[in-house]
């Protein structure tokens, strides 16, 4: 009995939401697609021609695209294993008994960064991270390190990215691990404890794999947020200095509206789509296997 | 039992009190900059290094709100979410409940496509989105953002709903079905009205993420529909930037942001976690 239910019932619930997603998810892709076939620059609109793979061949061979994909990459593997490292240390203080008061407070302002409207964690780092009138250079100027130019000089405005990418999604990591934590049953953990006082001994093979799920979960997000990694960057850097922090949601913008070539941004767009459609399935796979 | 472990001695503790209090300082602090800058005037906010004590002034905020018409942004953004989120309610509802009670071919594909959205790097639809508005004359409308942002808004509502939905015993539909109620019966005046707290944090979710959006605000938005967002980086312009200015708009963005993320902090993580946990 359960679930049987007539198939006009079932589209009358479902329909309004599918065509809704549809007609703004996947008729722009398809136009999308459309465009990357085409010469189609926003300055020269009488000029818009059929040119097949072309835009495609430019983008897989272009160097600039696929250093925008390495910045991606380099920025995601420097700034997930601080997140997880810092976050499974924040989540183990949040885990262990006593402060039940500090604990508390902790874990409320751990929710904030992640809610921070990505463009004012931003424009705060242009604020906080300027040369001369920065806050973090008169910290640095306390222990006697002088002033440093963050945003201006290529290496360091890359570490700024770094610093607010690792401020901002660091408690989420912790909070995730912390959920996996409390998923531990309490006799299984004073067992361990009894066996051994190494802490590190209790987290590799008592409590790590009840954080597997957490984990995988932050993998596959970060990857799919930094892929997607706009707002943030743009508001303190613009992707500069020069292509220094030019990742690659930026750099497609920047060809498809301050280049005004649209068909090769579509074609990088595309591309940028099937391969965050790729990784998601290696992830999936991977993940599901875990899980079975 | 408790005195068993090792780590919960007394200097154990305070080491954890204090590191418990540097992490809080570290994820408040720059709110703490971003408030203060928000009441230094220009000449304040320019000194080098920066001062710490001063005179609190609130003419950044009454010149954004009254000159620049940051209110107006404000209220763009308020318009903006509030619908977006309405219609994404309304339409993922009866999605979710769908997904959470009938058996269908391709409702694991369904599911899976409605989920996915959240990967999918929004440039991705910026390009195309922008050409279709601009042929169609709505540059600059709210009622642009307010789909497009179903993107990422329908995604959550159905992910959290259908959730929300299994959670409640099918035993109470058996016992309408036998007295003849229809599914949209059922739905409306016994399901929907346990799932309230899932429709509430689904609400508070896309609210929050519909109004911290930036890029589509810039590329499909000028000046009529701006939104605060976009207002906020309007201001950076020119080699000196009005700091001030900036921080008081920057304030006036986050706070119904923060409020809404503490209410809903128990949630917040598994909103966050969407597409990536079963």
């Amino acid at each position: 009995m359960r679930g049987k239910v007539r198939r006009k019932t079932i589209f009358t619930f479902l329909g309004p939401a599918i065509f809704a997603l549809a007609a703004v998810g996947i008729g722009p892709l398809l136009y999308a697609v459309w465009t990357s076939l085409h010469y189609f620059n926003l300055t020269k609109l009488r000029q818009v021609e059929f040119i097949g793979m072309e835009n495609y061949g430019t983008v897989l061979t272009d160097s600039v695209f696929w250093q925008a994909m390495g910045r991606t990459f380099t920025l995601l593997l420097i700034a997930l294993p601080l997140q997880i490292m810092i976050g499974l240390g924040i989540a183990l203080l949040l885990h262990k008994p006593g402060n039940t008061f500090l604990r508390t407070l902790t874990r409320l302002t751990l929710v904030l960064p992640m809610a921070t409207t990505y463009a004012v964690v931003g424009l705060l780092g242009q604020v906080m991270f300027n040369i001369k009138y920065g806050v973090v250079n008169q910290f640095l100027g306390f222990v006697g390190i002088e002033a440093v130019n963050w945003i201006g000089d290529p290496d360091n405005a890359f570490i700024a990215v770094i610093f607010w990418d690792v401020w901002q999604w660091t408690p989420f990591v912790a909070l995730v691990m912390l959920a996996g934590f409390t998923t531990i049953p309490v006799e299984i953990e004073e067992a361990a404890r009894l066996e051994t006082k190494s802490w590190w001994t209790v987290l590799r093979h008592v409590q790590l794999p009840f954080l597997i799920p957490g984990l995988t979960a932050v993998l596959i997000l970060r990857t799919a947020d930094t892929l997607k990694l706009f707002d943030m960057v743009f508001t303190m850097t613009r992707g500069g200095p020069g292509s220094a922090t030019e990742f690659i949601s930026l750099m497609i913008q920047r060809v498809g509206f301050r280049g005004f070539d649209q068909g090769m941004a579509s074609a990088q767009a595309v591309i940028l789509l099937i391969i965050t459609i790729v990784l998601s399935q290696i992830y999936i796979k991977v993940f599901y296997k875990e899980i079975k | 039992m408790m005195q068993a472990l090792a780590s919960h001695s007394r200097r154990g503790l305070v080491i954890q009190a204090i590191l418990l209090i540097v992490i809080a300082i570290f994820c408040v602090f720059p709110f703490y900059w971003m408030v203060t800058t928000s009441l230094k005037t220009q000449v304040v906010a320019l000194e080098s290094p920066p001062v710490w004590l001063f005179e609190p002034t609130f003419s950044n905020y009454t010149e954004v709100l009254l000159k620049d018409g940051v209110g107006r942004t404000l209220i763009n953004s308020l318009i903006v979410a509030v619908s977006t989120t309405l219609l994404a309610v309304l339409l993922g509802l009866p999605a979710a409940f769908a997904l959470a009670r009938f058996e269908f071919r391709g409702k694991k594909d369904l599911w899976f496509w409605f989920i996915t959205n959240r990967m999918v790097s929004p440039i991705v639809l910026a390009l195309p989105f922008f050409l279709i508005v601009r042929k169609m004359g709505l540059m600059d409308t709210h009622i642009v953002l307010i789909l497009i942002y179903l993107t990422f808004n329908l995604p959550i509502v159905i992910w959290i709903c259908t959730d929300q939905f299994r959670s409640i015993p099918f035993d109470l539909d058996e016992a309408a079905m036998l007295d003849g109620a229809s599914q949209w019966r059922i739905f409306r005046s016994i399901c929907l009205p346990l799932a309230m707290p899932g429709v509430a944090v689904s609400s508070i979710f896309s609210f929050i993420f519909s109004w911290n959006e930036l890029m589509f605000a810039l590329i499909l938005t000028r000046s009529n529909a701006k939104t605060a967002p976009a207002m906020a980086v309007s201001f950076m312009e020119g080699y000196i930037l009005p700091y001030g200015k900036i921080m008081a708009t920057s304030t006036l963005i986050v706070i119904p942001v923060i409020i809404f993320a503490l209410i809903a902090s128990k949630q917040l993580v598994r909103g966050l976690t969407m597409g990536a946990v079963k």
